[in-house]
């Protein structure tokens, strides 16, 4: 801590503090991207494949371009050679990279695949004319599943791809074998992570519109990473990356869907310049289904070397990824190195083996969700963990308590191989007070007596661990990731002594224009409403990553951090000289500089910006201006952790399940906004509750997608989400000058396993052991039929 | 095919062409530049689109602009002066009901709504009454808390009325 | 997101709206439009016109007897879930009313609509049926009405044809009697994966008969009618006959399946509908008395 920071009068890091971008969003004056107009905008729709696998004969368009109102139609034919394909981002060593046209070309892979845009003066009339786009098709088999993908006779997607198999991770830790020899017992079980639409209550949208003066765009669009769509827009386009001007407003959430680069980005922008006319697309619920990446899609044998006292002395994971029809931006590491890093959970286990399948199936492609391959890491270790709790007949608690990483053993590397080490925390402490707080023994004797009446309570808990706030450059390209990790923060000091922040971070929800002020403005000493925070408009913020991977607070909270700790260095230097104090006389609190010994000689804040530009009595060596930009990199990767416990009551008639308490203890390290922090674990929860209970994105045979409208995908609604009773224990993180891990992500990885281990448990008087996400009521209720026997 | 018609629109009375299956969100958003409702979904569930109809919430994208002929239509943009719209903004904010914000206008009106026909609902009356609003971001819970503290301030704010009276 | 295009009009008398519905065969009937204005935005109807009859007072009325209730096609769901005097004379409506979808649509939705929509999983259909109603339907010959028990056809079929419209709903009044309505949700779509009305007839302490409506559950909603019977030789409601009941009460029904439910699991689900419906009826009872 430095000596500004001691002597801080203002404290706004670690303050409940209501959101100052509330009152507009509340009042109806958000402004999202569909909210955009521009003079002589037209509107764009799509035309998708109703296929999940055909070559396309022919596509007639002469009759929509005829239709009225149509400004254009373009197909895959009209913009060959003026734009590039869409490129994955992250590809990991090994991966094969099938080639992914924005409009298909001759063939289609996904139901949904655009394969033509039509663009209009009204919505009304380019849907109209959409229907008159006549695309003729020859089906192909469609192959949905990723194990069946790598059988022998099934369909092949890609030239470049044999047997759809896009390349396979392999982590070896520790020696798996011996662990495997020396195990008492080997416990194993078939996990599957089933696929999941986001589902954003805003759909994507975009509006573009190339000013033909200036030869320069502006694109307006929903994005988390808006200078990273700008290079890849550039990229694609093939146009100077300073002619595009990125804006990303108000974003109805992301959760990992809205930070890829689409078909649709090419597409649009392409046409606005192509037409001279701005263009505005926004897609459908239904669009969305089957246009936006889906998350998650694993199928997992895990298997767990085990002692008879429960120790686990080894897991080994053979995972089948299923990525869709194309590689999606993150696609290749988000099953391995984001899933393989975090086997083996919150626990000593030294050896893993794990390998990873990547497999290419006619489906929409699956990318980063919520979690990232953490979810699906914290799902394989916590059933494993309940399993063999179930083998060697251990409390599940006390089984965990054994294998628990000890306080005194960070950094923790759970072996060789690891990517990262678990930084700090106390993860007994977390299990201790999640297990007082939901009354673990108390429920444990009334979960036995409420049998005997014939109820069937459940009783589950989870401990996760993740690595979040990516990361580090150098690290980043050696794991295949064509990203920087670095994340900027702009500050400049106004001449009346307000600041704006620029910051490379993009919200979607999280409160940056409430949180970042509270970090600058603790360190800078000013009243809150003095800071600006500016994100998303990237000829405001010159450089950036963007929000993902729980990275805003620890990456670019840090760089804000950082760089107002250096405006505040130089404001010291200019204040001393105008107050003829040295750096020990000089006192600062709550925005006055004070003479130490001369107290009657104050300086506010804002004199001394002016002074900076005024520039009439600058200490020698001193440049005028007041500000400061900091391009933060990350020394390593926070690991926020935790322990859920759930109670929740089976209705073994219905299948339903009421979720009777839900406590969460997470360790996110310091907490800049606790409000805003319990409102992140509540929402994460909530989406990891949707996942073990409610939500699967579902295709058949033929790859038609059954669950493609909220009539069948089931997000959850108010009556579906219970009551979670959120708290934290704070180690802060050693690894960043604020302390804070990230805490985007956590509820969703701890969620799932201990809802689905609260019904298994609630279940196990029948004998049911494990039952696949969702578990639905038909599912529950199929599994009491099929277990064959009545409660013991 | 098209119709001139008449209607109100946070209180000023407007004229407008339309196609007669041009719904409603559309116009209030794209002629009328209100944006506050907005469109999450396409199978009428989603609620982000909730304005009041002659009073009532209903779902903008599910009615037809020429159903709205002669009525009045508010959207959240109209709301600024209602008093039961001040305290659940305030209880919002306090309590962090909203996070991207896409769901809430319409959130506020569908609670509004609760609390005119319920002033003393209980959580579950609350959660019944909210779930044609989705929200992915909040979990729901914080919402919930921002309506029931909202429904004690207004019992409040009308016993002290009574109060106020009863001095009289 | 987009219907096509058609013609709006907006008749003010049944005899209006019949005779367009006379000239114009691809026209369809508007009221709430929650269930047509859906499928024209996903383009899946294509009418060539629509006719508003939300403007029909003949429509809108209700009339609360002391041995009947007529009610206007073109009533609300909430607007019957807000009729106290209704409430009062038969409670299944607030007890059906409540569930249906959320605040919003049932501020736009009608009976009238939901009834002749016939959708397998609406609510409005099992009550009718409990409740014995009678449908008057008007068309260019003149009026008619039919039971409950003949109106629901199959799946989206109403016994309503092209040109008729579905004017009043007539619903007797038990003078003792209690009700329940239990109703299983599709997570997603909150249809009723299986829902039971049930209305009991009492005289004094006896339990004479009973009615159970179903709905959720196959091509169209029905009447339990072994159930029924049962009912109706002596019900006492002790647990296990409760249970005996519900059993027998969806025998020889097939089932609809689709990805959500199977056949197996739905006509378990209404049983156990069935089962809840009864003992929230009785209990009813025991706080009325």
């Amino acid at each position: 801590m430095t000596e500004v920071m001691d002597q801080r009068a203002t404290r706004f890091i670690g303050q409940a503090i209501a959101r100052r971008e509330d009152k507009r969003l509340m009042s109806g004056r958000g402004k999202y991207t569909s909210d955009f107009r521009f003079d002589g905008m037209a509107y764009a729709v799509f035309v998708r494949s109703p296929f999940a696998h055909a070559t396309i004969r022919s596509i007639a368009t002469g009759e929509a371009a005829a239709a009225p109102g149509v400004v254009g139609v373009l197909t895959a034919r009209d913009i060959e050679g003026k734009v590039g394909d869409i490129k994955p981002n992250w590809v990991i060593n090994g991966a094969k990279v099938p080639s992914h046209p924005p409009l298909a070309v001759e063939r289609v892979r996904y139901l949904g695949e655009p394969v033509a845009v039509v663009i209009a003066a009204t919505l009304e009339q380019a849907v109209d004319a959409a229907e008159l786009v006549m695309a003729e098709y020859d089906e192909l088999p469609a192959v949905v599943d990723a194990e069946a993908a790598l059988t022998e006779d099934a369909p092949l997607l890609h030239a470049n791809v044999p047997a759809n198999h896009i390349g396979v991770y392999r982590v070896k830790g520790g020696d798996h074998e011996a662990a495997t020899k020396r195990a008492d017992r080997l416990v194993k079980i078939r996990l599957v992570n089933q696929r999941l639409i986001p589902s954003p209550l805003e759909p994507r949208a975009l509006c573009a519109s190339h000013d033909a003066t200036s030869d320069t765009l502006t694109f307006v669009v929903p994005t988390q990473v808006p200078h990273m769509s700008k290079r890849w827009l550039a990229e694609a386009l093939r146009w100077p990356e300073h002619r595009i001007r990125i804006v990303a407003p108000d974003i109805g959430g992301g959760f990992g869907a809205k930070m890829h680069f689409y078909a649709e980005e090419i597409l649009v922008a392409y046409a606005s310049k192509h037409f001279a006319c701005p263009v505005s697309w926004t897609e459908t619920r239904s669009e969305n289904c089957v246009a936006t990446t889906h998350g998650r899609a694993h199928v997992e044998y895990v298997e767990a070397a085990v002692t008879l006292d429960g120790k686990v002395l080894g897991m080994k994971v053979r995972s089948f990824a299923n990525l869709g029809a194309y590689l999606s931006n993150m696609g290749t590491g988000i099953p391995t190195v984001n899933t393989a890093s975090y086997v083996t959970g919150n626990y000593q286990i030294n050896s893993v083996d794990v390998e990873v399948n990547l497999v290419t199936t006619n489906t929409t492609p699956v990318d980063a969700y919520r979690g990232a391959g953490r979810p699906e890491a914290a799902y394989i270790i916590e059933r494993a963990m309940d399993a063999v709790a179930r083998e060697l007949d251990i409390d599940p608690v006390e089984l965990r308590r054994r294998n628990l990483v000890q306080p005194d053993q960070f950094p923790y590397a759970p072996h060789e191989a690891a990517r990262g080490k678990w930084d700090s925390g106390d993860y007994e402490a977390c299990l201790n007070r999640a297990t007082d707080l939901i009354d673990y023994a108390g429920w444990r004797k009334r979960q036995i007596e409420l049998r005997k009446q014939g109820r069937f309570i459940g009783i589950g808990v989870s401990c996760y661990i993740e690595l979040v706030g990516m990361g580090m450059s150098v690290m980043l390209s050696r794991v295949g990731f064509d990203r920087g990790g670095w994340e900027s923060a702009h500050i400049r000091v106004h001449s009346d002594g307000k600041v704006t922040l620029f910051s490379g971070s993009m919200p979607q929800g999280q409160g940056h224009a409430t949180t970042f002020a509270q970090i600058v403005a603790d360190v800078l000493q000013l009243p809150l409403d003095d800071v600006e925070v500016v994100q998303g408009d990237t000829d405001r913020v010159l450089a950036g990553h963007g929000t993902f991977n729980s990275r805003s607070v620890p990456v670019g909270g840090s760089a804000a951090f950082i760089a107002a700790q250096k405006i505040s260095v130089k404001a010291r230097l200019i204040a001393a000289h105008m107050l003829g104090a040295t750096d020990e006389t000089l006192l600062y609190s709550d925005g006055v500089f004070v003479h130490r010994d001369h107290g009657e000689s104050s300086l506010p804040f804002a004199q001394v910006a002016r002074m900076a530009y005024v520039a009439s009595k600058l200490p020698p060596g001193c440049e005028p201006g007041l500000e400061e930009r900091v391009f933060y990199e990350p020394t390593s990767m926070g690991a926020p952790n935790g322990c859920h416990a759930v109670v929740l009551e089976v209705d073994v008639e219905t299948g339903s399940v009421e979720i009777l308490d839900y406590v969460a203890v997470d360790d996110v390290g310091v907490l800049i906004n606790p409000l805003l922090c319990h409102g992140q674990m509540q929402g994460g929860i909530a989406q990891g509750i949707g996942q073990a209970l409610y939500e699967e994105a579902r295709y058949d045979e033929s790859g038609q997608l059954l669950t493609g409208s909220l009539l069948d995908y089931a997000f959850p609604k108010s009556e579906q989400i219970p009551r979670i009773r959120t708290s934290f224990l704070v180690s802060p993180a050693p690894g960043n000058p604020l302390g804070a891990k990230g805490i985007g992500e956590a509820g969703c990885v701890g969620a799932p396993p201990a809802v689905v281990s609260a019904v298994c448990d609630a279940l196990k008087p029948f004998g049911i052991q494990h039952i696949d996400m969702p578990l639905t009521p038909p599912k529950i209720w199929r599994a009491i039929q099929d277990a064959g026997r009545s409660a013991t | 095919m098209k119709t001139h018609m008449n209607l109100t629109i946070n209180g000023a009375a407007r004229e407008v062409d339309v196609e007669h299956r041009r719904l409603l969100v559309h116009t209030l958003r794209d002629t009328f530049h209100l944006t506050g409702a907005h469109i999450g979904c396409d199978t009428s569930q989603c609620g982000a689109c909730t304005v009041l109809l002659d009073g009532k919430t209903v779902r903008s994208c599910t009615v037809l602009t020429v159903q709205a002929e002669g009525c009045e239509v508010r959207t959240m943009e109209g709301m600024d002066d209602d008093p039961v719209v001040r305290v659940l903004k305030k209880w919002f904010n306090e309590l962090h009901g909203l996070q991207c914000g896409y769901c809430t206008p319409a959130m506020i009106l569908a609670a509004r709504a609760l609390l005119l026909k319920n002033s003393d609902p209980s959580e579950h009356d609350v959660r019944a009454s909210l779930h044609g609003n989705l929200c992915r971001c909040t979990g729901y819970q914080n919402i919930v808390d921002a309506v029931l503290a909202s429904a004690k301030t207004l019992q409040q704010a009308s016993l002290e009325s009574v109060e106020e009276h009863a001095h009289d | 997101m987009i219907p096509y295009d058609f013609e709006y009009v907006r008749p003010t008398t049944v005899a209006d709206a019949v005779a367009l519905l006379s000239n114009h065969p691809d026209a369809k009937l508007l009221a709430g439009g929650h269930s047509l204005l859906p499928i024209m935005k996903l383009r899946l109807a294509r009418p060539s016109m629509l006719i508003d009859i939300t403007h029909v007072p003949e429509l809108r009325r209700i009339e609360v007897n002391d041995d009947s209730v007529i009610i206007g096609a073109g009533l609300t769901h909430a607007e019957l879930e807000a009729d106290s005097r209704l409430q009062d004379s038969i409670p299944l409506f607030g007890k059906v009313a409540e569930v249906i979808a959320d605040p919003a649509v049932r501020n736009r939705g009608t009976i009238g609509g939901s009834l002749v929509n016939a959708d397998p999983s609406a609510d409005w259909p099992a009550a009718m049926l409990a409740l014995e109603a009678e449908m008057e339907i008007v068309g260019p010959t003149g009026s008619r009405r039919v039971p409950a028990t003949n109106f629901f056809e199959g799946v989206m079929a109403s016994a309503v044809q092209p040109e008729e419209l579905l004017t009043r709903i007539i619903v007797p009044v038990l003078t003792e009697s209690v009700c329940g309505y239990r109703k299983f949700r599709h997570p997603a779509s909150g249809y009723a994966v299986a829902a039971a009305a049930v209305v009991l007839r009492y005289d004094g302490e006896r339990c004479i008969d009973g009615r159970i409506g179903i709905t959720g559950v196959a091509d169209a909603a029905f009447n339990a009618r072994a159930a029924e019977t049962m009912l109706a030789a002596g019900f006492d409601g002790r647990p296990e006959q409760i249970r005996e009941i519900a059993a027998v009460a969806l025998d020889g029904v097939v089932a609809l399946e689709d990805g959500f439910a199977d056949s197996s699991y739905r006509l378990q689900l209404a049983r156990t509908m069935v089962e809840r419906a009864l003992a929230d009826a009785l209990k009813n009872r025991t706080s009325n008395a």
